[in-house]
């Protein structure tokens, strides 16, 4: 096992009031996996990450990564692990190669022994490895910090939310540099809001408050979405959803870009029926039809249960 | 030691690139050395003082009596030879000497005319005339009142010698003061905002998680400022040599050697401060509050300590530049040795080792 989580409690005390950051979670991940921990903000997913760096002591339960304690072998995993924190935390006055050199030197590594690790992500931002960090696009700044997580050869490595502030198609090749990554045997745990990244994972773990939904791979959490799952679209979409959520018959109605997702509370209520729900409206160009719920759509019915 | 060195290479780094900081680190020393050119004159209060005796008669006795009593002085001890004087100086017991000459009292009444020599210690110029200035009141005073019944008046001549700075420069008195507060500013107060700065912006997060030993980080950011440091007092010293003519009098040597010991007392100081702070902010209003407005009250630089409520006089000696304040002005002014400041150097060295030994204590090696 690369990380084993027992019974995790963190908590802070703002202002005299406790609060339970995590909950008593527990998990574990296999060498070479792609752990995904998707959450909201405020989840703990970040209470989790600095826990498994060793960056805050948990208030209860254990952890291990890479067969180390994070309480009391703190030093052995941070030879060990690359972290890359949810804000670019590199130094934005120094320039790309400074701050790899930097980052290098201080694990013990030379860049030209590792090139080879970092070669295919670095080749991307090596034209511009003179330009001080900060000013890098967001994109850019994200492959340089995984250079520098990557370049003493971690074993495990932590992404938080790494792909937060990135256009669409930079978060593209930012998985698959994960993918690559994964051949080459490092075990990945990375955090995410977006829920469309979940099935990038092999394995994710819905969080919510500090307690974990569910922890599956993203097939199976599917397969688990037991309701039939509506779509349904109309002229006036905010109206629409105001009349369905009328009915004493809906269980849930969300909005999900154009169409709205709608379970019944009785499972063997029919197009029909819902086609009956919207008539009173008097709206134009209704679509209605049944589809394969996705990942968000099991963590909104997870976090209702 | 590699990483030691590539994180000092990394925060000269940013020093360099962050320009206008820079500058204001090496302007600063010689802006305040014009600044406080203009020193401020003070009340002198109980003043440490000696007395010379060589006529012990009526009236040596009763001007005597008549300067013990005023608020200004406190005639410390009688001394008894002319060695004793340069010692009383050198021991820092004592401001002013009064020396009144063999057959002081014969020679005012038979000639009408007598001697005084009022001697001073003028590293600290201000209060040397202002000593001497109320020493002369009180002799005027004397001689008025004898003259009062008199048709052929009485007549004491006073001599003044100021010691150490015979032109009473102001220089003399800010120069060491402007050191103590340059570098007591940008040790404390830079490093704790470069380590504070590593903890805003995330990038402690990330050295932390790294096999660097945490107090090792904390040691290779204070080594710039070390270097800083230095050349700031390397550009305050050629100031005041050719720019304000103040002498140095001592060993350059110990007086590099003291200031880089003083240096570290700062640095210390500045580990403290950010391991309590997590904004630069805070850190830079904790380093003011706490560093610099104390320097500038409590070193003696502005105003004098003996001055002081005796509470303030107390709370004076736990202020490091005070230490460090008296350490230059004896060694830059005065042209003393070792020997003469040997006391202060152990109780700054002491404080050093405490302030370091606090702040690794409280490192955190985590991130709460």
């Amino acid at each position: 096992m690369a990380v084993t989580v027992q019974d995790l409690v963190k908590n802070y005390t703002v202002k005299k009031k406790t609060i339970e950051a995590l909950k008593g979670i527990s998990f574990s991940v296999e060498k070479g996996e792609i752990f995904g921990i998707i959450g909201p903000d405020g989840a703990g997913k970040t209470s989790l990450f600095r826990i498994l760096t060793t960056l805050l002591e948990p208030d209860g339960g254990s952890a291990t990564v890479d067969g180390c304690s994070v309480k009391d072998e703190y030093l052995q995993i941070r030879q060990r692990v690359g972290y890359m924190p949810g804000k670019f935390s590199l130094y934005q006055d120094l320039t790309v190669q400074e701050n790899l050199e930097f980052f290098a030197a201080i694990f013990n590594v030379s860049i030209a022994d590792n090139y080879e690790y970092i070669k295919e992500i670095y080749e991307q931002i090596a034209p511009f490895k003179d330009r001080k960090a900060g000013q890098l696009s967001g994109g850019m700044k994200q492959k340089l910090a995984l250079c520098c997580a990557l370049i003493h050869k971690p074993t495990v490595l932590f992404l938080d939310e790494p792909t937060t502030g990135v256009d669409a198609v930079s978060r593209k090749e930012f998985w698959e540099m994960l993918h690559r990554l994964k051949t080459q045997g490092i075990t990945i745990l990375v955090s995410t809001p977006y829920m469309d990244e979940a099935g990038l994972c092999d394995r994710v773990g819905l969080i919510q408050k500090g307690a974990f939904l569910s922890i599956e791979t993203p097939q199976s959490i599917i397969r688990d979405f037991k309701k039939t799952l509506w779509s349904v679209r109309a002229d006036d979409m905010y109206r629409l959803m105001e009349t369905i959520l009328k009915s004493p018959l809906i269980n849930s109605c969300y909005p999900f870009g154009q169409y709205h997702h709608v379970t019944f509370k009785d499972d063997t209520k029919k197009q029909s029926d819902l086609e009956a729900i919207v008539a009173p409206g008097n709206f134009k160009d209704v679509e209605i039809a049944a589809i394969q719920p996705n990942i968000e759509d099991c963590f909104m019915a997870l976090m209702t249960e | 030691m590699k990483q030691f060195l590539i994180f000092v290479k990394k925060e000269c780094l940013h020093i360099w690139r962050d320009r206008r900081t820079l500058v204001i680190l090496i302007g600063m020393p010689i802006v305040q050395i014009i600044l406080y050119g203009f020193a401020l004159t003070n009340e002198v209060k109980n003043s440490r003082i000696a007395v010379f005796d060589q006529s012990k008669d009526d009236a040596t006795r009763l001007i005597t009596d008549r300067i013990a009593a005023s608020r200004y002085f406190n005639l410390e001890k009688n001394l008894n030879s002319y060695k004793q004087i340069g010692e009383s100086f050198r021991e820092g017991i004592v401001r002013m000497v009064v020396v009144f000459p063999i057959n002081f009292q014969d020679d005012l009444l038979h000639t009408n005319h007598a001697q005084i020599q009022l001697i001073a210690d003028a590293s600290d110029p201000n209060t040397a005339n202002t000593l001497a200035n109320y020493a002369s009141a009180i002799v005027n005073d004397y001689q008025n009142a004898l003259n009062n019944d008199q048709k052929l008046p009485y007549n004491i001549d006073v001599q003044l010698r100021m010691l150490y700075n015979p032109e009473l420069k102001g220089a003399y008195n800010f120069v060491p003061g402007v050191m103590a507060l340059v570098l007591m500013l940008i040790c404390a107060m830079m490093t704790s905002i470069s380590i504070v700065k590593e903890k805003e912006m995330g990038t402690m997060e990330v050295i932390l998680v790294s096999p660097l030993k945490p107090f090792r980080i904390v040691l290779a950011k204070t080594v710039p400022y070390l270097l800083v440091s230095l050349l700031n007092i390397i550009s305050i010293l050629l100031l005041s040599v050719y720019a304000l003519d103040v002498p140095i009098k001592g060993s350059i040597f110990l007086l590099m050697a003291e200031s880089t010991l003083f240096t570290i007392t700062s640095l210390s100081l500045g580990i403290l401060i950010s391991n309590f702070s997590r904004t630069q902010q805070s850190a830079m209003f904790t380093s003011m509050m706490s560093l610099f407005l104390p320097t500038l009250l409590f070193s003696g630089f502005l105003f004098p300590i003996e001055n002081m409520p005796k509470a303030l006089q107390i709370i004076s000696n736990i202020v490091p530049a005070k230490w460090y304040y008296i350490i230059v002005k004896a060694v830059m002014i005065k042209g003393l040795g070792i020997t003469a400041i040997w006391k202060e150097t152990l109780i700054l060295m002491g404080m050093t080792l405490l302030l370091l030994g606090i702040s690794i204590r409280n490192f955190k090696i985590r991130l709460a």
